[in-house]
């Protein structure tokens, strides 16, 4: 089976159309509810139209029960977004994930998102049988191979339609040990992966330093990279990141400035402490964008504003984003 | 080596439920070695039961037993004549030996009173960190010695997830993060370029996965074509 459709893509999702056609693209992330409420994923829906070229949804993002992201992206497609579906390796084994793949493909997502998982000690159901059938790696090469190959992972040929995904991943340049990121991106490249979107980067300094290695290695020519950004909602929530996330780095000075945003404001003033607070995190958030821009191999950026939506189209707009293109 | 660890005295103490006659039965095999059930144990917990149940007002009659393996039959016809006495069996054996107690004696109910936990290195005095999860498949050999299988806490077979830092695991600092420790040995070994070979995905149906294990030797059967 060709590797490619007749017009060259190999999904023709718009997020693959905007970076081949070399547009700087813009996704988002949409977490969905730890209830039934589709009117919140519609709400969410409603504040990231227009401003992402694709927006992620989360599959029960740091281990808590919520909404499926593939249920999720339906509703997204309804609003008029176009999803990527994340998909852990935490809670589904191979038969489930290839069910769900082509289910979602059904459904018409046409981006994935191969994720190893937060481990469930983090989420709400820490007494949890975690799954990891496959790790994140093996899931972009069966992905792949349904597309590419149109078998399933066993080696049977799915008879009928094949699902085509974009196939992403997820990178962390900021993770140990730091020698052994740049190969970690290489095999995920070898197994298949389109592109991919980086952890949080509030250290710059080290993000460069590892895209150097990617560039010198030649992977940006082989993979889109989308670097991940997203605004700080606090000075205590950039403490807490700094502190106690595991694999993240948050350099000091952004500590510094959040805590500086709200210096003359008294702490009774909770109103307007949490303004000065948004306006500095999305502040922080436009200057990294476009120092992050200028780093060679950065295709586009993946915006986390998580439970904070509202804060992804003045971003957009602020470096300069917006509107997105279009392109057919 | 298995390991375990002795169960809360409370849980051990509603296992009983009504019994008033208990053979308290140790092994003098892993369990000794990880000071979970041997000779010794069997003593304190006999006693500790012995007063509990005194200060609650109902005493218990405790006797103490040690076999050298409760996981093979012929260890366990020394207890043959004895079991039959108690209304139960507290084995302090691992989960092997606990099960063999009662498939040997079918009339007698045998309790575990330990919790087997892993398969177990003794790093040092008094600390046991699980090596192996007996998956039937052994990797070891392209992973520089150091099993993901057993020690990554998500069991990834091409590199650490994004949790990583400063060597130890995302679920909590006391684990060494397996994959640190892979990729720190291959350097050393000037072979890092084994790590850029893509792990297939593992075929669990070695594990328990594919359901309960059984290996037959039909060169060591004494009893052929059964």
């Amino acid at each position: 089976m060709a590797e490619e459709q007749a017009n060259g893509f190999k999904s023709g999702s718009n997020l693959e159309k905007i970076l081949r056609a070399g547009h700087f693209a813009v996704t988002a992330e949409l977490g969905p509810p730890q209830s039934a409420d589709g009117d919140e994923i519609r709400h969410k829906a409603h504040l990231l139209k227009g401003v992402a070229d694709a927006v992620n949804i989360t599959d029960n993002q740091t281990a808590i029960v919520r909404v499926s992201s593939i249920a999720s992206g339906v509703i997204a497609i309804q609003e008029g977004l176009e999803p990527v579906v994340q998909m852990t390796c935490r809670d589904r084994n191979r038969l489930a994930m290839q069910s769900d793949l082509l289910g979602a493909y059904a459904l018409g997502m046409r981006n994935l998102l191969c994720l190893t998982g937060d481990h469930q000690s983090f989420g709400n159901h820490p007494q949890a049988k975690n799954v990891h059938d496959l790790d994140s790696l093996q899931l972009v090469q069966m992905v792949k191979a349904m597309r590419d190959e149109g078998i399933f992972q066993c080696g049977d040929p799915i008879k009928g339609t094949v699902p085509r995904f974009f196939i992403g991943a997820a990178v962390n340049p900021f993770g140990d040990p730091f020698e052994f990121r740049p190969y970690r991106l290489a095999k995920k490249v070898a197994a298949g992966v389109d592109f991919v979107q980086t952890q949080l980067i509030y250290d710059i300094p080290r993000f460069r330093e590892y895209m150097k290695r990617v560039v010198d290695m030649g992977l940006h020519e082989k993979v889109y990279i989308l670097a991940g950004v997203g605004p700080l909602k606090s000075a205590g929530a950039a403490r807490y990141m700094r502190d106690k996330v595991p694999g993240m780095i948050v350099q000091d000075v952004y500590v510094d400035r959040m805590e500086a945003a709200v210096a003359n404001i008294p702490k009774e003033d909770k109103a307007g402490r949490r303004d000065a607070w948004q306006a500095e995190g999305i502040k922080i958030c436009i200057e990294q964008i476009q120092e992050i821009r200028e780093i060679e191999g950065v295709a586009g950026v993946h915006i986390m504003a998580i439970e904070w939506e509202s804060a992804v189209r003045p971003i957009v707009e602020g470096a300069g984003l917006y509107p997105r293109p279009t392109v057919e | 080596m298995i390991v375990g660890e002795q169960k809360p005295l409370e849980e051990i103490m509603g296992l009983l439920g009504d019994a008033r006659k208990v053979l308290v039965a140790g092994c003098g095999t892993c369990v000794t070695v990880c000071f979970a059930g041997g000779e010794k144990e069997v003593g304190i917990l006999a006693s500790a039961l012995r007063m509990k149940s005194r200060l609650e007002g109902h005493p218990l009659e405790v006797d103490e037993a040690t076999v050298q393996r409760q996981c093979e039959w012929e260890y366990l016809e020394a207890l043959r004549d004895r079991v039959g006495e108690y209304d139960v069996v507290l084995s302090l054996a691992c989960g092997i030996g606990v099960q063999a107690m009662n498939e040997y004696f079918p009339d007698s109910i045998t309790l575990p009173g330990i919790n087997t936990t892993s398969l177990s290195l003794p790093v040092e005095q008094g600390v046991w960190e699980e090596r192996c999860q007996a998956c039937g498949d052994c990797i070891l050999g392209i992973t520089f010695g150091i099993c993901p299988v057993a020690r990554c806490s998500k069991q990834l077979l091409n590199g650490p997830c994004g949790g990583s830092q400063r060597g130890v695991c995302e679920v909590n600092a006391d684990i060494p993060c397996a994959w640190q420790l892979i990729w720190d040995r291959a350097v050393k070994l000037g072979r890092v370029e084994q790590l850029m070979q893509i792990q297939p995905p593992k075929n669990w149906s070695r594990s328990r996965d594919g359901g309960p294990r059984k290996i037959v030797r039909e060169d060591l059967r004494l009893v052929k074509n059964e």
